[in-house]
């Protein structure tokens, strides 16, 4: 050390033995804080767990209440979210990966994707009510354009109201920077040696990418799309601006149809000073970690068994 | 010889093995703009952001009848949108609402967070380590709303009143330390990446030179990987900043300027949540108000993140 004064040998060794108390303590207390909060929740909900609890409306009695619109309602906008998100972050990659010259324009649009990850969710929902539920008022609302009929499964219109869709699109804006990084980390593990070889074989670019390193970062993408559509599931805060926290009696039958999300219903439930409330509310955070258990597993699996090593 | 040969050529094009070059070329520069227009929406939503930002806060502060001015709004003490006939909008409330929320989450979550990533990247074996990376990935994937439900049915009636009767139902310090909790696997997975990406000849040579676990750690490991940490440590502030429901549920509704993590306060985020939840007319002053708090929330995480990208580019260590 440049300080040049020695510092005793026993001290050090007491030096070393706090750093390693420090980082145990540490690293319990962060496991201890998850157990907490899983035996909390599991403790309180489990008993509001049944089948009814699955199948039905909400009410005004805690015991009559069920969550059958928000998980119809999260299931939805996640699909609507996932169509949407994942091919245009896989796609977006690609460009910047595949395509992009390495210029500063290049660098500029992928400090914008960093930045976009940064943004506040409830910020994504302030864009997607004007842009997605009401087209930046270029149409008025109570004057929509209309397509088919309300009670069809086919019904549209313009702008799309507070609706599915409108969900949908914007919880794709929430994770689509999510995914895009994802997608690019996924094309970063595909050797240039693979890529090198096909070109030589004459491929023009496009051929490279859809049979070459598209198909061999696939399942480290799928596994970043299962992540990003994990998060998606999660997210209240824009879906609370867009849709407000209603208590619906219906599940949704198109893409305008009202909705509410499983995380809004828990934000309300959690919200009510009764204790019955409380317990119902767990009982839907049961059902929504065991959803994003499925989600998770499916990721797990892919990552162990689809992956191939590519030296 | 010839015939046989555009035969072949010919059956092969009808199978739509082999196209023009002209075709292809086309084609390849059809993906190609096609991939640059889809890239660039990503840009577009910045803009789109942006604008729709500045308009509807323009509306706030222009409005007729409006008497908000940027100094009054940037300056004042007191946020009091909804009470009665002289409404009062400082923002200071809400941006000292939210500090004092991230702070709390900070100090709780950046010094755990750092020493968990010491552990996973000094200590543990691959086994300990794969078990709990997997740990915290599900602490990652907990839905934020559900940190809000555990700081007000466990961390606020179990762990804070029993300390002290002054914390209420709704306070600083529970929804401080939920958030400290939602960013912690932020903080600690990505600086366990800075601390990796450390070469091992470094640890190597100060063990060469007689260091203890705790030299190589504080004075090699940790400096060399510091702007990884730094850029780690702001991003999880950043979201720490722009987290809604878990301060919604847990913070209060009460914006006041206080530092006392007892009391309750409105973060940005909350009001937010409060007035796209409740009835404010969408064309009153009130409703506009959401928006240049949004503006103002915007523009604190758009210069954090910027900030984290420069200390990356600026101050990164290669070693190579």
């Amino acid at each position: 050390m440049s300080a040049g004064r020695a510092i005793p040998i026993a001290r050090r060794l007491r030096h070393d033995r706090m750093l390693l108390i420090a980082c145990l303590s540490a690293t319990t207390l962060a496991v201890a804080v998850l157990s907490a909060l899983l035996i909390s929740v599991f403790i309180q909900g489990l008993s509001s767990l049944d089948w009814h609890f699955l199948s039905s409306y909400a009410s005004r009695k805690a015991a009559n209440a069920g969550i059958l619109a928000p998980l119809m309602g999260t299931l939805w906008v996640c699909a609507i979210c996932g169509l949407i998100a994942v091919p245009l972050g896989v796609a977006t990659a690609l460009y910047l990966e595949e395509y992009a010259p390495r210029t500063r324009l290049r660098s500029l649009v992928q400090l914008n994707i960093a930045n976009l990850s940064g943004v506040p969710s409830i910020v994504y929902g302030i864009l997607g009510l004007a842009a997605f539920a009401r087209c930046f008022g270029a149409i008025s609302t109570d004057d929509p354009w209309t397509l088919g009929s309300p009670d069809s499964l086919f019904f549209l219109q313009l702008p799309f109201g507070r609706g599915v869709l409108a969900g949908g699109l914007t919880l794709a804006l929430v994770v689509l920077p999510i995914m895009i990084i994802a997608a690019q980390e996924a094309l970063r593990t595909v050797p240039k040696s693979l890529r090198h070889a096909a070109l030589a074989l004459g491929s023009t670019r496009w051929q490279v990418v859809w049979k070459v390193t598209l198909p061999a970062a696939l399942p480290t993408m799928m596994t970043g799309a299962i992540l990003s559509m994990s998060r998606a599931i999660g997210e209240a805060a824009p879906l609370l601006v867009i849709g407000g926290v209603l208590l619906l009696f219906s599940v949704p039958e198109n893409l305008m149809s009202d909705f509410t999300v499983l995380p809004l219903q828990i934000y309300n439930w959690a919200g009510r000073p009764q204790d019955d409330f409380h317990k119902i509310a767990a009982g839907a955070i049961i059902v929504q970690l065991v959803l994003l258990l499925l989600f998770n597993s499916v990721a797990l699996f892919i990552r162990h068994k689809l992956q191939r090593p590519l030296q | 010889m010839t015939a046989i040969a555009a035969r072949a050529a010919a059956e092969l094009a009808q199978r739509g093995r082999v196209r023009g070059v002209a075709f292809r070329r086309f084609y390849e520069r059809l993906l190609h703009f096609g991939l640059l227009g889809l890239t660039l929406l990503s840009v577009l939503t910045t803009v789109a952001i942006i604008v729709v930002l500045v308009k509807e806060s323009g509306g706030f502060f222009f409005m007729e009848g409006s008497e908000v001015t940027f100094v009054s709004f940037f300056t004042g003490t007191v946020w009091s949108p909804l009470l009665g006939a002289k409404p009062q909008y400082g923002v200071l409330p809400l941006v000292g609402g939210t500090v004092l929320v991230t702070s709390i989450a900070g100090l709780f979550a950046l010094p755990i967070g750092l020493l968990t990533a010491v552990f996973l990247s000094e200590y543990a074996s691959p086994r300990t380590r794969m078990l709990l990376k997997a740990i915290l990935e599900v602490l990652a994937g907990i839905p934020t709303v559900v940190y809000g439900f555990f700081a007000l049915t466990f961390i606020t009636p179990y762990l804070l009143q029993p300390l002290s009767d002054r914390f209420g139902t709704y306070n600083a310090m529970g929804a401080g330390i939920a958030v400290g909790i939602m960013i912690l696997p932020i903080v600690c997975s990505l600086s366990e990446d800075a601390l990796r990406g450390v070469p091992q000849s470094l640890r190597d040579g100060a063990y060469a030179l007689g260091s203890t676990k705790f030299d190589v750690t504080a004075r090699v490991v940790v400096p060399a990987g510091l702007s990884g940490i730094v850029a780690a440590f702001l991003l999880a502030l950043t979201r720490a900043i722009g987290e809604t429901m878990i301060v919604a549920l847990a913070a209060g509704g009460l914006a006041q300027l206080t530092a006392n993590p007892a009391e309750q306060v409105q973060t940005m985020t909350a009001y937010m949540v409060q007035i796209f939840l409740g009835d404010a007319p969408a064309n009153g002053i009130e409703y506009r108000s959401s928006y240049a708090v949004a503006m103002t929330l915007f523009a604190i995480t758009f210069v954090m993140t910027w900030t984290g990208a420069l200390v990356l580019k600026r101050y990164r260590e290669e070693y190579e």
